[in-house]
């Protein structure tokens, strides 16, 4: 047994985490960074954040994630980061040549207190900061909220620093995709190019993430949201934000600084997920949906009907994040399928939970949630009561093997699989493929436990 | 003659002259940068006992992208982490607890030791929120403890400190005290803070203080078993400890402890029981060695089980250690029945592999270490350096005396030790350690990295982003080594790189079996054809015909 020291018995706790679903803001604040096209993330901390960071990013991804970092020392966490800080811009820009450099804090420049903006306004006055370059940051202390705070901090800076409004609104459509992964990115902005719409999506990380394997190391990949559209995004005629955790800080901080409307939507995860989000692209640029998109949606509404029978009454246990659990969630109702335990470590707030124990309503007997909750309690009550289907990251590999539960790798960290970064689970195509992975697990094991006498050939 | 001496002799390095490569490389820096990084990308050049210095264990330059984690990376994640049957649990907020969650495959086999407690597969955290960073976190330290104590019942809990507990002053170490005393077992702490040290050395440091105070020595049941020693630094990344435990299973050798791959606190207690140490990872553990010594007299040699020969030399050292004819025969019948297979191993991949040239830039020992084996292999070493090494690990321990301490070592806690009135027992007198240093065997010894490496070929201490592309554009080398961080930057340049913190989750590579995994792995990564798969035909053959094929 892998996790043989858990047990049904649950004891109160209000201390230790155990398993955790979350990890720090930093690393999300990271990640959206290597959106932006030429940018060199920065940790203003000590080594090992930056060090576990991009660790964690490599493994996740397998492809290399550059960022640098503030190096504190002793000495530093006394008398505050402003030298290192200063003497990091200054190399970054020498050596590395960053078209911009995304500042993120750590939760020891957070205690200690630096002002991000006075360091770097000392940089640009010392002229460590090259003409047409760019220093912007984002607060990510570790100890509020997840990564995936530290994602929408650092979309919110994006608009900060950059968003302007000409006067003029232009035809385009700001895209906010959430903490989602690369290939879900380009499959948004496949979406939209599909209905013929302009759009700007932020952060982008396609082409980033995803690269291909050409015989050159690119310091800065071809992909991401450049600088230039960042600026246009105060001109929009509207923004869609995909997941209220992870973007609606950014819309909201548009809105007000350029007023341009936002509509913030779930992630488009599942059939409803993505009908919600054409239907809402549609209506604001007052286009028609291109009968290629229902085409792919009437596919995905094929396979449900199809193999609706093997997902009816399936009891399923979800672990990850919010924005992706409350979409994921909405999308097993969808098929009839009961998810009963869900947990994100994620600090989602009351109104998050509410509006999760909406969309379980319906689902009979007790749907056990925990916001913010951790993995031990999950497996908990998988040894009280066991699910079907086990949806979460790879450290829920562990709980699927010990409980011998057909299991669906979902979310971050994904360390032990591809496929996450190149294929999407956004959209009628990702839903399709969400769907193919679903029923690859529950036929696998349908197809493991079968006797000599009733295995099927067909199903 | 006076000209002939000032003469600065030229070497080459792969058909150039690594000094211009080290210019090159210091060329983007500013100047200050540049100065510093000049002292730790050294040419080497060993004459004799002569070692050129390199400065090492020094301040990373902020900015410009290295390989190092922290002192709580080090201590928890290296030193801590493959202990079985402790419950470590991470003071601070999520994320560094998160990141040093099963990430380094130390393998462990629980099925063991009675009790079978095995909580590596857990992670463990305060997860410290803004209260208590405003308030302190004492009390939410205090009442995690009972509650892993609670839920989980371990025979010990360990405490580690991160960036911020160090800020805002919480007192781990009383408040494990406190703890100890509550619930009767073994409770102590790590200030192992991220900040401290330079980088994860600083860690490794901490994490051999507080074992020692805290555990070494607390058990002093002398068990059965013959030849009785105690394996150091061997982490059992991939089961190599578990390999190296096989050889001495063979051998007739007793492991007491292993610190801490595969271990357990229960073993920890009574490693003081042993009579002798054997180092692996220097780097990490050469602190507990040298403080075992001193308060209860074992001593400790150096040695290497990554690479064949290197695995038979150190069997032989053991041999030599405990001079007894019996275990000799038996080492010697141990390596006559292992090597053969290993020699086939590698004669057959040899054709494939010799020529080939690698860079390893890892650790604090392993850059040294796999040298071996790629010498086996017939393959070169055109460059090498340590991610967290001192200059005792490039080298040598020689150098020890005149090592400046600076202000960020300083601040690591040495500990003062004395002979234990009860518990020192010499292991061997004063004759018999002339007579085993007369025929060989070194206590206490490490030559270091470089005087084994070649002159001309390039060591460079903590490297930087910039300089391993430099290198790597300049040398194209077969192979590179390094770590996660590394691996695909370096694989995007068409160049394999092997992970030698994780193995790319293969191993064991040390001992005889782990030799041959490690040959065929580094036959599979130089010779094969996928790197030839860059380019498109169309890529390479632009032209188009003005006509269809088939026309």
């Amino acid at each position: 047994m892998l996790l043989k020291h858990t047990t049904s018995e649950i004891k109160e706790r209000s201390a230790l985490t155990v398993n955790p679903a979350k990890t720090c803001q930093p690393i999300g604040a990271m990640y959206a960074s290597l959106g932006i096209h030429g940018c060199l993330p920065h940790s203003h901390g000590s080594q090992g954040c930056y060090a576990y960071h991009r660790s964690a990013l490599t493994r996740h991804y397998k492809e290399p994630v550059m960022a640098a970092t503030s190096a504190f020392t002793e000495g530093a966490s006394v008398f505050g980061g402003q030298a290192n800080l200063l003497q990091a811009i200054d190399n970054m820009f020498t050596v590395y040549n960053p078209d911009i450099i995304a500042v993120h804090t750590t939760c020891l420049s957070e205690t200690i207190g630096d002002d991000i903006p006075q360091i770097v306004k000392k940089a640009e006055a010392d002229g460590k900061i090259p003409e047409g370059k760019y220093v912007i940051h984002a607060n990510t202390p570790s100890y509020v909220g997840s990564h995936v705070t530290g994602f929408s901090n650092m979309c919110k800076s994006m608009v900060d620093y950059f968003s302007e409004s000409n006067g003029h609104k232009s035809k385009t459509i700001n895209l906010i995709p959430g903490y989602v992964e690369p290939s879900d990115m380009e499959e948004i902005r496949r979406i939209a190019s599909e209905m013929k719409l302009k759009t700007i999506m932020f952060p982008d990380t396609s082409g980033v993430l995803n690269g291909p394997m050409t015989g050159r190391f690119k310091m800065y990949p071809d992909g991401g949201v450049t600088i230039d559209q960042l600026k246009q995004t105060g001109s929009g005629m509207g923004t869609v934000a995909m997941g209220r955790l992870a973007s609606m800080a950014a819309a909201r901080a548009l809105d007000n600084k350029c007023k341009v409307p936002c509509e913030i939507i779930d992630l488009p995860i599942g059939l409803h997920g993505t009908d919600a989000f054409i239907d809402t692209l549609r209506h604001i640029a007052g286009v028609n949906v291109p009968d290629s998109l229902t085409f792919e949606r009437g596919q995905m509404v094929d396979i449900i009907s199809d193999m609706h029978q093997y997902f009816y009454g399936k009891r399923v246990g979800l672990v990850g994040d919010p924005d992706q659990l409350l979409a994921l969630t909405k999308f097993l109702v969808s098929l009839d399928m009961h998810p009963v335990y869900i947990v994100t470590g994620t600090p989602a707030g009351k109104k998050y939970e509410k509006a999760l124990r909406e969309v379980v309503k319906d689902v009979p007997g007790e749907v056990k949630i925990s916001v913010p909750g951790d993995m031990y309690l999950f497996h908990q009550w998988i040894k009280q009561e066991p699910v079907d289907l086990l949806i979460g990251n790879s450290y829920v590999k562990y709980i699927a093997k010990d409980d011998d539960i057909p299991y669906v790798r979902y979310g971050f960290p994904i360390l032990d699989r591809v496929g996450h970064s190149y294929f999407p689970t956004v959209g009628y195509k990702g839903g399709m493929r969400l769907l193919e992975k679903i029923l690859d697990a529950l036929l696998d094991r349908q197809d493991r436990d079968a006797t000599d006498i009733n295995m099927e050939l067909v199903m | 003659m006076a000209n002939a001496a000032l003469k600065e002799e030229i070497f080459e390095l792969d058909g150039m002259d690594p000094e211009k490569v080290k210019e090159e490389m210091l060329s983007a820096y500013p100047t200050k940068v540049a100065r510093k990084r000049a002292k730790q990308i050294i040419v080497n050049k060993v004459e004799g006992e002569d070692v050129p210095i390199i400065q090492s264990n020094v301040r990373t330059v902020p900015g410009l992208i290295g390989q190092r984690g922290c002192c709580y990376a080090g201590c928890k994640g290296v030193v801590l982490g493959p202990t079985r049957d402790i419950v470590n649990i991470t003071h601070g907020p999520i994320g560094c607890g998160f990141y040093s969650w099963l990430t380094r495959r130390n393998q462990t086999d629980a099925t063991t030791t009675p009790d079978g407690h095995n909580f590596m597969t857990y992670c463990f955290s305060t997860d410290m929120q803004d209260e208590q960073i405003i308030f302190g976190g004492e009390k939410k330290l205090k009442q995690a403890i009972q509650e892993a104590y609670d839920n989980f019942h371990p025979k010990a809990i360990a405490v580690f400190a991160t960036c911020p507990v160090g800020l805002i002053g919480d007192d781990v170490h009383s408040v494990c005290k406190e703890m100890k005393e509550k619930l009767g077992i073994n409770i102590f702490g790590f200030s192992c803070e991220g900040y401290k040290g330079v980088s994860q050395s600083a860690g490794h440091h901490i994490a051999n203080n507080q074992i020692f105070k805290h555990v070494i020595g607390n058990d002093d049941t002398v068990k059965d078993g013959d030849y009785k020693l105690n394996l150091l630094g061997e982490y059992n990344i991939g089961g190599d400890a578990f390999e190296i435990e096989r050889i001495f299973k063979k051998c007739g050798i007793t492991q007491v402890a292993s610190f801490s791959g595969n271990s357990t606190i229960d073993a920890f207690a009574n490693a003081h029981t042993a009579d002798l140490n054997l180092i692996m990872c220097h780097r990490s553990i050469n602190y507990v060695a040298e403080m075992m010594e001193k308060k209860y007299g074992l001593p400790w040699i150096k040695v290497n089980f990554i690479g064949a020969e290197a695995t038979a030399k150190s069997l032989r050292k053991i041999a030599a250690y405990f001079d007894d004819p019996k275990l000799t025969e038996k080492v010697e019948a141990v390596i006559a029945e292992e090597l053969p297979e290993v020699k086939k191993a590698c004669a057959e991949v040899l054709p494939r592999t010799k020529g080939k040239r690698a860079m390893l830039f890892v650790g604090g020992s392993r850059a040294h270490h796999y040298q071996e084996l790629f010498n086996e292999l017939g393959m070169e070493t055109l460059s090498a350096g340590y991610e967290f090494g001192h200059r005792d690990d490039y080298e040598g321990r020689k150098v020890l005396p005149g090592i400046k301490v600076d202000a960020d070592s300083r601040n690591i806690e040495e500990l003062k030790v004395e002979a234990d009135p009860e518990k020192f027992k010499p292991r061997k007198s004063p004759e018999e350690l002339e007579k085993l240093r007369s025929c060989g065997l070194e206590f206490a010894g490490y030559e270091g990295m470089m005087p084994e490496m070649k002159n001309g070929s390039l060591v460079i201490d903590d490297i930087s982003q910039h300089e391993t592309d430099t290198i790597v554009e300049a040398f194209k080398p077969d192979l590179f080594c390094a770590g996660i961080k590394e691996k695909y930057s370096i694989q995007k340049h068409g160049i394999p790189l092997k992970q030698l913190h994780s193995y790319d989750y293969g191993g064991p590579y040390a001992g005889f079996k782990g030799a041959v995994n490690f040959y065929k792995e580094i036959d599979r990564m130089v010779n094969s054809k996928i790197w030839g798969y860059l380019k498109a035909p169309w890529q390479t053959n632009p032209e188009l015909a003005a006509t269809y094929a088939w026309d």
